[in-house]
């Protein structure tokens, strides 16, 4: 018994100093790569190059090192061409124009007319992220729906009964107190919105991972669902409140109308930038963390950072599951606003 | 690629993407996993509402015995009360009729006595009568045998006749 509990005490402390090592290892090619480049070590413009979106993957340094992402760019002079990102870097890994195209701060231009519009739907690191993420929900979900149509009469087994009692929490502590009778119609909404977001968040605290949930595009996406699915399913109670107010006399209405005209709009872009915030603020702390190693350039201070880098990912771990329950609580209640029954 | 504006690329994808994903997951996953959910909340739900109907069930069919012992022990008792006077009344009459009988028949000899004490008496009569004609009529014979006899006798009747 206590040998047992002294082998998983090991355990425990060895996988500890494993993720110890691996950040280090990682904070060890930050140092490589400033140390190559010749540069200046730029903390911020590192900290940014992680957190945005970009056309390459980088991994570790190297050529070998980096995912080189297909580029699908459409212009009106030269019409839909699909070619690989690995043309805009040279052997030193500095960005060069490729086939009439110009890469600039991970925009792609025209290179005789940078002023046109240039459609740039390339598989990028986030879409590539997207694309994993999705695949990953739907494997996970495919599985957890076979075992409720096998377990028919059964008590919950394996993967279904750890998903479960999130779906249940989905359905009871965020739909139905805040959407009311016929919450059972917006499940299929907030169940999306909850796993895509929670699984989002926490595959992009993985190292090497790209920040999916931290990135306005995709957040501004999630609240344009949300946006949509508030205002179609809005009753005349819901349309009515916003622009005839009840209760408020005349002149005030002057002001409150417009008011409440701009909270329909306000409400999903309050979601949009809670999420994109709490997540790049968060890994821009840990980032932070990790380049003051390269500020100070000692080990006292590396070793220090990681310590605190690993609570703060700890403390990440909660973010992606509130988060997640955040986004999904407020969609949840923007749709109970726009659909409660007034007697 | 910057941080605060959202790329056009990226837009379209993630639209694409989770709009796909929403449509397949509800479909292929929240359907029958919602479904399920409810028919197996509904099940317990079920259960233990009947469970807790045969509790009452149990408990009212209790009551229903003890109402029902309750009343066969009163009927029971009632049916023994009748009994009881039943067969007192049986009894009862039973005593006089047999008291009734009794007289009757003490009376029915009374008057069978009688009536057989009054035809033996009158038999004795006759043959006490009988007899003393026999005797008489021996004795008639043994003194009439002669003439005299016969003519001190009439004289006899004649006197009395006379003195009459």
């Amino acid at each position: 018994m206590a040998a047992n509990q002294a082998l998983s005490n090991f355990r425990l402390h060895f996988k500890t100093l494993l993720i110890v090592l691996l950040l280090t290892t990682l904070t060890a090619n930050f140092a490589n790569a400033s140390a190559d480049d010749g540069k200046e070590f730029n903390a911020s413009e590192v900290i940014l190059h992680h957190v945005v979106d970009d056309h390459i993957w980088h991994f570790v340094d190297g050529h070998y090192g980096t995912l080189y992402l297909p580029v699908i760019v459409y212009s009106e002079s030269k019409g839909f061409e699909t070619f690989s990102s690995s043309n805009f870097y040279d052997e030193d890994h500095t960005i060069v124009p490729y086939n009439g195209y110009v890469m600039e701060h991970g925009q792609i231009h025209l290179a005789d007319n940078p002023e046109a519009f240039v459609l740039d739907i390339s598989i990028t690191k986030t879409v590539l992220m997207l694309l994993i993420t999705a695949v990953l929900i739907l494997v996970v979900f495919l599985q957890v729906a076979k075992k409720y149509k096998n377990n028919v009469g059964k008590a919950p087994s394996g993967i279904q009964s750890f998903f479960e009692p999130i779906i249940v929490f989905v359905r009871d502590e965020v739909a139905k107190p805040n959407i009311g009778a016929h919450y059972e119609r917006f499940m299929p909404f907030l169940l999306s919105l909850f796993f895509f977001i929670l699984f989002g968040n926490l595959l992009g605290l993985l190292p090497g991972a790209a920040n999916l949930t931290g990135n306005i595009a995709v957040t501004t996406v999630l609240a344009i669902f949300t946006f949509v699915i508030t205002n179609i399913n809005g009753n005349k109670h819901y349309w009515k409140h916003i622009f005839w107010t009840p209760g408020v006399p005349l002149p005030l209405k002057f002001i409150i109308v417009p008011v409440e005209i701009l909270g329909v709009f306000t409400k999903p872009f309050s979601l949009l930038v809670r999420l994109f915030v709490a997540i790049t603020a968060g890994h821009i702390v840990m980032l932070a963390l990790i380049c003051l190693v390269f500020i100070f350039q000692s080990y006292a201070v590396g070793v220090g950072t990681t310590i605190i880098v690993l609570f703060i990912n700890l403390i990440e771990l909660l973010v992606a599951a509130i988060q997640a329950y955040v986004f999904t609580m407020f969609s949840a209640l923007y749709i109970g606003m726009a659909t409660e029954d007034h007697h | 690629m910057e941080l605060l504006t959202p790329g056009t690329g990226l837009l379209i994808w993630q639209a694409i993407i989770f709009g796909l994903l929403f449509f397949l997951l509800a479909k292929l996953a929240w359907k029958p996993i919602m479904q399920s959910l409810k028919i197996r909340e509904e099940s317990i739900q079920e259960a233990l509402d009947s469970a807790e109907k045969a509790k009452e069930e149990m408990s009212k069919l209790q009551a229903d015995n003890q109402k029902l012992l309750e009343e066969a022990r009163k009927e029971r008792d009632v049916i023994l009360k009748d009994a009881r006077d039943i067969a007192a009344n049986l009894k009862e009459e039973a005593k006089t009729d047999a008291s009734k009988e009794a007289q009757k028949l003490i009376e029915d000899a009374k008057a069978a006595i009688n009536t057989e004490k009054q035809a033996a008496m009158a038999e004795v009569r006759t043959q006490v009568a009988e007899l003393s004609l026999q005797i008489t009529e021996k004795l008639l014979r043994k003194n009439l045998s002669s003439d005299k006899a016969q003519k001190d006798l009439i004289q006899g009747f004649i006197k009395d006749v006379k003195l009459n």
